[in-house]
This record gives C-alpha cells, structure tokens and sequence, in this order.
C-alpha cells in the first residue's frame, strides 16, 4: 500500500506544483493590475499546497524505510517521467501550435484551464478531507477554503469573457474547445485511484465526474459557452508521459536548484 | 499531535502586564506553571510579520504552549499557518524563536500543525478592532459558497455574491464595492468604499 499511497500523494502535489509554475508565468505580466496579483495568490496557494503534502510524502517515504528526503527533492531532483501531474495542468496559456511556434499568453485558457481544474478539486478536497490519512485530510481541509476563492475567480472571469464582447466570447469558446479533451485524463481508469480509494485514503476521480460536469455546465451556461462533444484521445500526464511543453517549464522551474545544488539563503 | 492543542484555553493577558511580563527575565519563576505564564507572555508581543498591529495569538496562529513529554522539559509552541502558501511563517517561526531566547527562555521548540484548520473565526474581537482602525476591514462571516452544497454557483449580481459588503474602515459606510478578489496578501481582498472614495483592504472569510 505505501508505495501507491506515495505515488497519490505525489500526483496531487505535482498537479499544485506545475499548475501554480505554470500561473506564476503572469507575475509581473498580468493583462491588469488585480489578475497579476490574483494569479500570483493563486499560484502561492497551489506551491503551499504542493510543499505540505511534498513533506508529508518525504515523512511516509522515510517512515517506509527509504532515502531521507524532504520536500525540495521532489520538485527539483525528479525528471519528466517521474512527474504525475495531469497533461491540462502543464500546457502553456496558448492554445495548440504548429511546429516551434511561438504565441502571446492567452488569458482565456488561463481562465479555462483554472476553472476546470478548480471545479475539481472542489468535490476532491472535500472528499480527502475524510481520508484515513489525517495529514492529507488536514492538507485537503486547508485546501478546500483556498480552492473556494480559486473557483470563484475563474468562473466569475469566465461568465464575464464568454457573456462579453464578440471577441472575448470567440476566445473563451476557442480555449474550452482546446482544453475539454484534456480533462478526459482526470476521470480515466485508474489502478492508482482504485487502489487508494479501497484504502480510505484517496478518493477515485470518476466518482466526482457527474458533480463537477454538473457544476460546469451550469457556469458555461451562464458564459454562454458550450462544451465541446465528449471524446478524443486522453491524455497521459499522470502516467509520466507528458506532452513536449513539460521539459520546457521543468528546465526553469529546475534550473537554479540545479546550477547551485544545496544552496542556502 | 492533532487533538492536544485543544486542550489548553488561550490565556487572555491584559497588553500592559503581558508587556511588563516579557521584559522581566527574573528567572525565579522556577515552576512549570510560571516558565509556561512566561512563554505566554512573551509570545503575546511577538507581531504578525504583516500586520504587525496584531499578535499572532490574537489572529490564531499561535494554538498552544506546552510541555513536552521529554527529561528537559521541553516547551512547544504551537503554530499553525493561515493560508498553505502563506510566506509569512518562517518569519513567524524566527520572530518566536528570537523572543524565546531573549527572554531566555529554553530549551524550546516550535511545532507547526495544520488540523484543525486555521479560520478567521479564531481572530479575537480586540483583534478585529485593531485591524479596523489599522485600516483592514476584518473578516465577515460569509464565505464563498461551496459548489453543489448551498445552491448552485450564481455569478450574477456579481456584487455580493461572494462576501457582501464589510464596511469601510475609514468612514463606516456599508457602500463598499468589490475592486479584486485577492489583495495585497494572500488573505485580503481589495475593496473601495463608494461614499469615502477610499480603496481598503478586506481580511477575508477563511
């Protein structure tokens, strides 16, 4: 059980991990003052989340009888293919491009992509606030009151870009179009889930699917957006296999702790 | 770990005795009970790094001061974070230790707890009073609604629909609008009064 017990706790620290890198990309580029400073809250709520339940995944790996570790090793010493963090939440804020081509942040997928993802975590924290794990249910517990505000942000952006002008809507609708296959991944089949649910300790996905579907389709009605047809391929963050703009955004989010191992300040 | 921080009531010390507490280093008061009065009284000066017109033990952070179950004697100090990614804490956690040790104080440690978690509803009523005439509306009762429990998510009127209106610290008015919903830290919200025409910070529900 310890092993896949780590392994749940890792995925959802990668996920807090790469998504809150990933926003932090608006910090000081935010397209106004109050969404530089929100996402950059938002991304420092996801990396505390992400440390709290590094540390506690450090604590079970050492109380298993592995290498001493601490919550820095995970974030700075592990590669691509050890990274569990679902495809959505390491794509750029752009939607897809041919080749090696280059484009503007957009702050619709920004938007989408948080909404999808927030709408998630508010029926998965809640449910791992009741896990027999007390410190992930006492991570989950603090995490529930944080996602709350995240959620609200992204719908109350998505209502005001999707029900706006011609172009915000068109933009809106176009990263939804892009993203809604990514979320496939969140609910797939999965032996790792399967196993953490039957021990009281985690919860499985596709169990939430039919609240969270419910929760989006009521805000994307309100934007005037609509989901995409259900269906095509689903993607494999979690697995390890990740799609070609993880490396990038690892290199960065690696690259000092790398330059300088065990540097102090 | 998790349960015991409950058990010992915040000792409510008056600011001037408290203060008076904290530069007496009389090291006769030899006793359990007086090294922890002591450790209480310290502590009750020690600022939130932030906000520093109120205490960590008046806004919940600090839970506990205890014996620990070792030959020293060892006293714990409790803390608990407010928000996950709240930079805020190892100046917390430094800020005790150098109040600590000044006041000699030792052999101490601090230990940081997350269950239960922290919430606004643990910031005294003096507390809030400070922050209102520091300027920071303190925290309303409401909080966001949780999706799928309450009511189904509504956006719109968007005014209200997450925390109504806190009153403007500067003139009281209840005209205030929402201007973002995160601020200058992770724990307030930005608003401005409609009557005063002032901007203030809202120290949200948590």
């Amino acid at each position: 059980m310890t092993e896949q017990h780590l392994a749940y706790i890792l995925r959802l620290a990668d996920n807090a991990l790469i998504l809150g890198q990933r926003n932090s990309e608006w910090c000081g580029h935010g397209p106004a003052l109050e969404e530089d400073i929100a996402l950059s809250n938002i991304s420092l709520d996801l990396i505390g989340q992400a440390r709290l339940l590094y540390a506690h995944a450090a604590s079970l790996e050492t109380a298993a009888g592995g290498a001493a570790r601490t919550e820095d090793h995970y974030a700075y010493w592990r590669t691509e293919p050890e990274f569990a963090n679902y495809t959505l939440v390491e794509l750029p804020h752009y939607g897809p491009l041919a080749g090696t081509a280059r484009a503007e942040k957009d702050y619709a997928v920004t938007i989408v992509r948080n909404f999808l993802y927030a709408t998630l975590m508010s029926h998965l924290w809640p449910a791992l606030a009741q896990s027999s794990d007390a410190q992930l249910a006492a991570i989950a517990a603090k995490s529930v009151k944080e996602n709350l505000y995240h959620v609200h942000h992204a719908a109350d952006w998505l209502v005001r870009m999707g029900d706006g002008t011609e172009e915000s809507h068109l933009r809106a609708q176009r990263a939804l179009d892009y993203l809604a296959p990514y979320t496939n991944e969140l609910f797939s089949v999965d032996p790792l889930e399967d196993s953490v649910a039957q021990a009281g300790i985690g919860a499985r996905n596709g169990q939430l699917k039919a609240a969270w579907l419910a929760d989006v389709e009521a805000t994307l009605d309100e934007a005037t957006l609509s989901l995409p047809a259900p269906g095509g391929y689903t993607s494999t963050g979690k697995l390890g296999i990740h799609s070609e703009h993880m490396g990038f955004l690892l290199a960065e989010l690696q690259s000092v702790a790398r330059l300088y191992p065990g540097a102090q300040w | 770990m998790v349960n015991a921080m409950q058990t010992t009531p915040l000792l409510d010390l008056q600011p001037e005795t408290s203060s008076a507490a904290a530069t007496s280093t009389s090291m006769a008061a030899t006793t359990a009970d007086a090294a922890l009065a002591q450790a209480w009284a310290v502590l009750e000066c020690v600022p939130d790094p932030e906000i520093p017109v109120v205490s960590i033990r008046e806004l919940g952070i600090l839970r506990d001061v205890r014996r620990a179950d070792d030959a020293r004697g060892t006293l714990e100090v409790v803390i608990t974070p407010t928000y996950s990614g709240c930079p805020a804490m190892g100046q917390i956690k430094q800020d005790i230790e150098s109040a600590m040790t000044a006041a000699g104080i030792v052999p101490f440690r601090v230990v940081s707890v997350l269950a239960p978690a922290w919430t606004t509803d643990w910031i005294t009523a003096e507390a809030r009073a400070k922050l209102n005439a520091y300027g920071i509306a303190p925290p309303q009762g409401d909080r966001p609604i949780a999706p799928g429990t309450a009511q189904p998510l509504r956006f719109v009127p968007r005014r209200g629909s997450v925390a109504d209106q806190p009153p403007c610290p500067h003139c009281h008015s209840t005209h205030t609008e929402r201007l973002a919903q995160f601020g200058s830290t992770a724990c307030k919200a930005l608003y401005r009064c409609l009557e005063c025409r002032e901007p203030f910070d809202y120290f949200k529900p948590y």
